[in-house]
């Protein structure tokens, strides 16, 4: 069967980072396709390429097998392809039906905007698609099923013959779901080529037709859903060799260091429970959205929390109160280390001591030389690739910065050191450093709490394993019985841990 | 140009998407409120307007007679021009600071031109002082759109580039009303029916501007880029080419109003309309729009204008000291913004719970 849409041999890359490489997708009309993959392994990517967002670097999008150039967003909606996002951007002040029709107006004599026409149109889509919506009422306020079903009228409303949903469901409730679901089939019905990206097995087994799975920006496979099993999904998608990067040495667990107790913040996560102790690498495993940073910024006392307890070395943490979390010896290293680790324009020196400041300080004036001596000290403990410590820390390559916030935390001598996704974007050397140098620090006695979504790195590094399933702590899996599959069945929600 | 406004917590489910019959009351509600909210806006501002001109004409009923009336119409046309054009850029999350310095440049070349050569048809000239505010505009829209420059920023470094080309080119001169044709003096003065010639200018901008902002698709997508700047890109409206648009209008409105300014006062030298750039947004945010764009009317704008300057002349027929007009136009924008504050929580409330009360 001929494709409707093609894509071969599209490669994309971001700087050093190679997104997609030579990926291929085929996508036949009357057909719900699914796309799975780990995060990172190039789905978002994939789908802003078919969205006219970014420009592939290397191969060709085809339609009807006539090749595509997708300049920019209004070239994709002109070929007819319609990307409806996890979390759609709607203008909130405008009206619905401006929504679904802005910039393709239905206009009447002197180019004017024909409101009647726009509203009876407007009508006409929701009641093919069977949702009462007022036309009129503005965007503003929806809540995301309801401004996913506006851009599924939108796609409608040009005759899309390829529909992209970006994880539509991740934010839907059940009868939500199956109300998106009946749409996606109606489309489908209609002729339409829709893909499916979610990373919940049950709805791709019951929507799709044909599986395509990706994995570190390359295309794996591409089946009929009916040859698939979960399981054999899942190996796909990590299938990888654990490779012996990994140095963690089986440390002796002490005393527990970080307790968390019940702890719930109501849309986030309810309650979370685990201790982690001294000397030991515990990793939170789980899906992008599950929750995992929610939890460690509320034990750092970033945010607040509704109910439960933070305990630090026996002592109860006050709540939302990020000095006394700091004071009781907890670290955090945050997970986008540009907006929230680092202070871009101010020298690695200024960075790596900004939360030592007061004790480097003399009646309230920083002490330069005690400054640059503390700072020399731990770029060279942490082999941070500078030429001077008064350059600008947003000089330095990716990797080196994440030394620098390492570097920064490690200097207040934390009990307990809190690590999100450490190693996200860093090259492969570098990444072998922050591992080993994790590992020591657990060798020393601290309690080391990792947020990671690389599967490998949890498996390798990990003591044990916990993993979080919207909202939920659904399992706590010691490293022997830590594999690919137990982590990733229970990130889904399947019942794998007995 | 600025950063958003904090968007409000994420909304609980909607009632719309389940499966049980809606009552039939329901499609509507959601635009009732929001039309009614547009008009306690608008009515918010008339209101006080018809207080303040009532209680000073009770004070001293001569506040009401037709010269005075005209007075207070003629004081507002300038300022109402400029708040429209003003609102065509805020609307799109924009700014333009430039536009009381493009005013006097016009002004100014207006006076000029008619000293180069008195007998140049008025037709002309002002098509002259629009085109050079047009040009000015389309400065300020090719840095902004192009270099991608927040708008603050470039437009308020041309109004000083044009104040000094303004005061380079007068160089301490000063342009008379008799340097002036009379016939053009008479515009500033002129009235027909009792309406003042001038205001009809400001009255046929007005009504322009709404009617392309409200259907006409470009108008339309400039609302859009102003409540979402990244949705517009990516539903494919052309942004820089709209937000360029959008100030080349406000700069062809300033050097309209810049042409009016002559004809109005005669007297002319390079401080014409210096620091009414601050009066001008002051009368958009009082006239609710909102100043982070994708919301508010140029007709709420204009009774804004309106507003300012009717208290610059009740307030001293009230007998209060015009020391404090400052402060009252200050305690009036903050009004303005908490009533758009108090109305636009309610909103959201109304708009999420369905049938939530009041």
């Amino acid at each position: 069967m001929e494709p409707l849409l093609a894509l071969t041999g599209v490669s994309k890359s971001f700087g050093a980072v190679a997104a997609l490489r030579d990926v291929r997708l085929e996508l036949r009309g009357h057909e719900v396709h699914g796309l799975v993959g780990e995060n990172g392994a190039g789905k978002s990517t994939l789908v802003k390429i078919l969205a006219g967002v970014h420009a592939p670097d290397r191969g060709v999008v085809t339609l009807d097998g006539r090749e595509l150039v997708l300049a920019g967003p209004a070239d994709a909606r002109a070929a007819g392809i319609a990307v409806i996002y996890q979390e759609p951007a709607l203008f909130p002040d405008l009206s619905v039906a401006e929504n679904i029709f802005i910039a393709r107006q239905p206009l009447r004599g002197l180019r004017r905007i024909d409101g009647a026409a726009l509203r009876a149109r407007t009508r006409e889509l929701f009641a093919r698609l069977g949702v009462h919506l007022d036309p009129d009422r503005p965007a503003r306020g929806l809540s995301i099923a309801d401004q996913q079903l506006v851009e599924i009228a939108k796609a409608l409303s040009f005759d899309a013959r390829v529909v992209v949903m970006d994880e539509p469901t991740s934010a839907l409730s059940g009868a939500e779901v199956e109300r998106l679901f009946s749409v996606a089939r109606t489309l489908r019905d209609a002729g339409a080529a829709v893909l499916f990206i979610s990373h919940r097995f049950e709805e791709i087994f019951a929507l799709c037709q044909r599986i395509t799975v990706l994995r570190d920006g390359h295309w794996i496979s591409t089946d009929p859903a009916e040859d698939l099993t979960v399981d054999s999904l899942v190996r796909r998608m990590v299938g990888r060799d654990i490779s012996a990067m990994y140095p963690k040495s089986q440390a002796s667990a002490g005393p527990a260091r970080l307790e968390v107790r019940g702890l719930t913040r109501s849309g986030a996560f309810s309650d979370v429970s685990f201790t982690v102790h001294g000397g030991e690498i515990v990793a939170l495993a789980g899906l992008v959205g599950a929750g995992r940073t929610e939890v460690i910024r509320a034990v750092f006392g970033v945010d607040r929390f509704d109910a439960g307890e933070v305990v630090v070395d026996g002592r109860r943490l006050p709540p939302g109160d990020t000095p006394a979390a700091i004071a009781a010896g907890l670290a955090l290293v945050p997970e986008d280390r540009r907006a929230q680790g680092l202070v871009m324009e101010l020298s690695v020196a200024r960075n790596l001591t900004l939360p030592r400041r007061w004790s480097l300080s003399r009646f309230g004036l920083l002490l330069a030389g005690a400054e640059s001596r503390s700072a020399r000290t731990w770029a060279d403990r942490l082999r941070v690739k500078t030429a001077r410590v008064t350059d600008p820390v947003s000089t330095l390559s990716g990797g080196n910065q994440q030394k620098v916030v390492l570097a920064k935390w490690l200097s207040t001598r934390p009990g307990v050191l809190i690590v999100d996704e450490p190693t996200r974007g860093i090259d492969v050397g570098t990444k072998a450093e922050v591992h080993g140098l994790l590992s020591r620090l657990a060798a020393d006695g601290v309690a080391v709490l990792m947020v990671s979504s690389e599967l490998p790195e949890v498996l390798g590094m990990a003591d044990r394993v916990l993993v979080m399933h919207e909202g939920r702590l659904v399992a706590d899996i010691p490293r022997a019985r830590a594999d690919e599959r137990s982590v990733m069945l229970a990130a889904t929600g399947q019942r794998g841990e007995p | 140009m600025m950063s958003p406004p904090p968007s409000p917590s994420g909304p609980p489910p909607s009632t719309a998407l389940r499966a049980e019959p809606d009552s039939p009351a329901r499609p509507a509600a959601g635009a009732r409120v929001v039309r009614r909210a547009l008009v306690v806006r608008e009515v918010g501002i008339v209101a006080a307007l018809v207080l303040l001109v009532a209680v000073t004409a009770t004070v001293n009923p001569r506040f009401l007679s037709a010269q005075s009336v005209k007075d207070l119409l003629l004081g507002s046309t300038i300022l109402a021009i400029l708040a429209v054009g003003q609102t065509i850029v805020v609307v799109s999350r924009n700014v333009d600071l430039s536009v009381g310095s493009v005013l006097g440049l016009a002004a100014f070349a207006t006076g000029s031109l008619f000293v180069a050569s008195p007998d140049l048809p008025i037709p002309v000239v002002l098509l002259a002082g629009v085109g050079l505010g047009a040009v000015c505009g389309a400065v300020n829209g090719a840095l902004i759109a192009a270099a991608r420059v927040p708008a603050l920023v470039v437009t308020l470094g041309t109004l000083y580039v044009f104040r000094g080309l303004d005061y380079t080119w007068a160089t301490g001169r000063q342009i008379n009303a008799a340097d002036m044709p009379p016939a053009f003096l008479r515009l500033g003065t002129r009235t027909i029916l009792g309406l003042p010639v001038l205001t009809m200018f400001a009255i046929v901008v007005l009504v322009a501007a709404g009617l392309y902002l409200r259907w006409y698709s470009s108008g339309r997508e400039l609302y859009a880029i102003g409540s979402n700047p990244d949705a517009a890109h990516l539903a494919g409206i052309p942004v820089g080419r709209r937000v360029f648009g959008a100030f080349v209008a406000s700069g062809a409105l300033a050097g309209l109003a810049g042409v009016l300014y002559a004809a109005r006062f005669g007297t002319l030298d390079a401080n014409a309309g210096l620091g009414f750039e601050l009066n001008v947004i002051a009368a958009v945010v009082v006239g609710g729009v909102a100043i982070f764009g994708g919301s508010g009317s140029v007709y709420g704008a204009a009774i804004g204008a309106v507003l300012l300057v009717t208290i610059g002349s009740a307030l001293p027929v009230l007998g209060v000291n015009p020391f404090w007009q400052r402060a009252a136009v200050g305690v009036l924008i903050l009004a303005a913004i908490g009533l758009d504050r108090a109305l636009s929580a309610r909103l959201a409330r109304r708009l999420r719970g369905g049938s939530g009360g009041v």
